[in-house]
């Protein structure tokens, strides 16, 4: 119960940070990585905690070049999400969108709001409330990956679920 | 910073009259009207004239004697000025520098009349002489351009006068008067450019608005590294300079004054992200993208009222829009076809009509402040082009190719274009090129470092 707590306020703590500086990867700290967010917080044996959604659940999605179509396979991990979202109503998400390099600088920024938008739509289609989840788009900016072939690419064409704690927990 | 300019009385080469120079400045006029059809000036025995848009494979000879120091302690001033002049013109493409150990007689004066037979004898075309003269931070440059074929003054002398802080300057606008008279063209020489300088490892890219010369010289930072910006753009007048960022923790447009450094966000029309601006032709209103729903459309919003119109409205991707020079169009890109496609429509939005149909994608148009081009990023086979088209989307013509050249930005005169090339793998990264419209001449600017989406500002007053 007490390690819940602590753990609880720790989480507190980081968000509030978060919203101070919510460009959290802009910063000059050296460790800031993109989709990082909460992923680490806790203890991903701990089902309800954010560590476990990023490492067991699975924070992202991966797409097809100048896609927004969720695969099979995305669904799969989508409907972990939402199953996870659902269960722990405390939290919120922010789904960020990403492309690979290969495309221009501005229209990367609106293929990745579509990708964050039909992750968005398609956790709403399984019954989490709207009001929890935001979109934002990094478009090329923040590549997972930073190799220059599909190796890379195939990982960067993304949308991360970064889960961050609701208001007034 | 203030600069004034005023004409010089001409200095009458020796058995000259007036008449046959007068003369042959109107002929030149007229060769230069004729321009398009003129061809290339290869040969030497041809008056001094150059046709931008034919390209240039024989560059003009032109000398560039250092120019006088007419004070004591002008001397620097006088050297550096005529290197930053002589470099202008090289760059172009257009002109070949002959050097000083060729020269037969050498300039000691400038008022001395011109031994044009020794500089015909060593195949110089076009001839810059100037003076320089400093009392304490005032600083007076003085230039004449000859013609040396035609033996005889090009344009009147100009006298330029400042603050030695502002001796670049000073030496961009003798670059701009030399290259407007031989190419019957604008300058471009005495302009800035707003980018995004980068630093930091790929996968952490710290990002910083800055500002420079066209030449790479005098860079200056406009904003920190403490959030994501993109795409900056200049207002007509060079003043301000919009952009986005994700300084609120979400792509939003930011408004910067470019004399005091002080930002603002923008008030956008209602969405989850708001980019990709850019001013009207009279610098009172922002076209801009709005990210909702999964869809991105163009909007627009008057800086003084903050009223929103809504420009399109479709459920496809919509964005890097920019007006025409008359302001009554706007050039954007669409994939509403189902890939990146150049779209032309009103001022007020509605149904675009397209105008690219080559092979692979289209996007970054920019209109040419001449109107006659638009600029653009092509895509095809796995390589990134910057090429122009018509505004009817006829003569398409790729000026470049690499991994990742993209967001070009046009020259204060539409003959020159900036853009964006990026290097690929872990260590790759952005710098600034230009190129002429010819194609023909690639030159990298240097920026110290990381570079990215520049916009090229007006000429300066």
């Amino acid at each position: 119960m007490n390690r819940t707590l602590t753990a609880a306020i720790l989480i507190g703590t980081l968000a509030l940070s978060a919203c101070t500086r919510p460009d959290r990867f802009g910063g000059s700290d050296p460790n800031a990585m993109p989709g990082a967010g909460m992923a680490g917080v806790g203890n991903a044996a701990d089902p309800r905690s954010p560590a476990y959604f990023s490492q067991v659940v699975g924070d992202r999605v991966l797409f097809t070049v100048d896609q927004s179509v969720l695969t099979a396979e995305a669904q799969q991990t989508l409907n972990g999400q939402a199953q996870w979202l659902m269960s722990n109503p405390e939290f919120l998400a922010v789904i960020e969108g990403h492309a690979d390099e290969r495309g221009t600088r501005e229209y990367n920024v609106a293929l990745g709001a579509r990708r964050a938008n039909a992750v968005r739509e398609y956790l709403i289609s399984r019954g989490v409330p709207s009001t929890r989840l935001r979109t934002i788009s990094y478009g090329r900016e923040r590549p997972a990956a930073t190799c220059s072939n599909e190796s890379c690419w195939s990982q960067n064409r993304r949308a991360v679920t970064v889960i961050s704690i609701g208001a007034g927990s | 910073m203030k600069l004034t300019v005023s004409a010089l009385r001409a200095t009458l080469a020796p058995g000259m009259t007036l008449l046959p120079r007068l003369a042959s400045a109107i002929a030149l006029a007229g060769a230069l009207l004729g321009a398009a059809l003129a061809p290339p000036p290869a040969a030497a025995q041809e008056p001094l004239r150059i046709t931008v848009t034919d390209g240039v494979i024989e560059p003009l000879p032109i000398a560039i004697p250092t120019f006088q120091a007419e004070t004591a302690g002008a001397e620097q001033l006088a050297q550096q000025i005529s290197r930053v002049i002589a470099d202008n013109l090289v760059r172009t493409g257009l002109f070949r520098e002959v050097p000083s150990s060729a020269f037969i007689s050498p300039v000691t004066s400038f008022t001395a009349p011109i031994a044009y037979a020794d500089w015909r004898a060593i195949n110089v075309q076009g001839l810059i002489t100037g003076a320089v003269s400093v009392s304490g931070d005032q600083l007076v440059v003085k230039f004449r351009l000859y013609d040396i074929f035609t033996g005889a003054e090009l344009g009147e002398g100009l006298q330029f006068a400042g603050t030695t802080a502002g001796w670049r300057r000073m030496a961009h606008k003798v670059s701009d008067a030399v290259y407007s008279r031989i190419t019957g063209e604008g300058g471009y020489f005495d302009s800035r450019v707003v980018f995004v300088s980068e630093s930091g490892p790929k996968d952490n890219r710290l990002k910083r608005l800055a500002i420079m010369d066209y030449d790479g010289a005098n860079i200056q930072f406009l904003t920190d590294s403490g959030s994501i910006v993109l795409a900056p753009r200049f207002s007509p007048t060079g003043d301000r300079v919009l952009y986005t960022s994700f300084e609120s923790g979400f792509p939003r447009i930011n408004l910067l004054n470019v004399a005091t450094v002080g930002r603002q966000q923008i008030q956008t029309a209602p969405g989850e992200m708001a980019f990709s601006p850019r001013f009207s032709r009279d610098g009172q209103r922002v076209i801009y993208s709005v990210s909702s729903g999964g869809s991105t459309n163009l909007y627009m919003t008057d800086l003084a009222s903050g009223s929103h119109t809504r420009l399109t409205s479709t459920p496809s991707i919509d964005t890097s829009p920019s007006f025409s020079p008359d302001g009554s169009q706007i050039v954007f890109e669409s994939d509403r076809s189902g890939s990146q496609q150049l779209y032309i429509m009103s001022a007020g939005g509605g149904e675009g009509r397209r105008i690219s149909f080559g092979e692979g994608r289209y996007g970054s148009p920019v209109w040419s402040p001449r109107g006659d081009l638009i600029a653009f990023t092509k895509q095809h086979a796995g390589r990134f082009h910057i090429g122009v088209m018509r505004t009817d989307g006829s003569e398409e013509r790729l000026l470049t190719a690499s991994f990742l050249d993209e967001s070009p930005t046009w020259s204060p005169n539409g003959r020159v274009i900036m853009f964006t090339r990026e290097t690929q793998g872990e260590q790759g990264g952005p710098s600034i090129f230009s190129v002429d419209i010819s194609g023909r001449t690639l030159r990298q600017v240097p920026t110290g470092g990381f570079a990215s989406d520049p916009s090229w500002g007006p000429l300066q007053p």
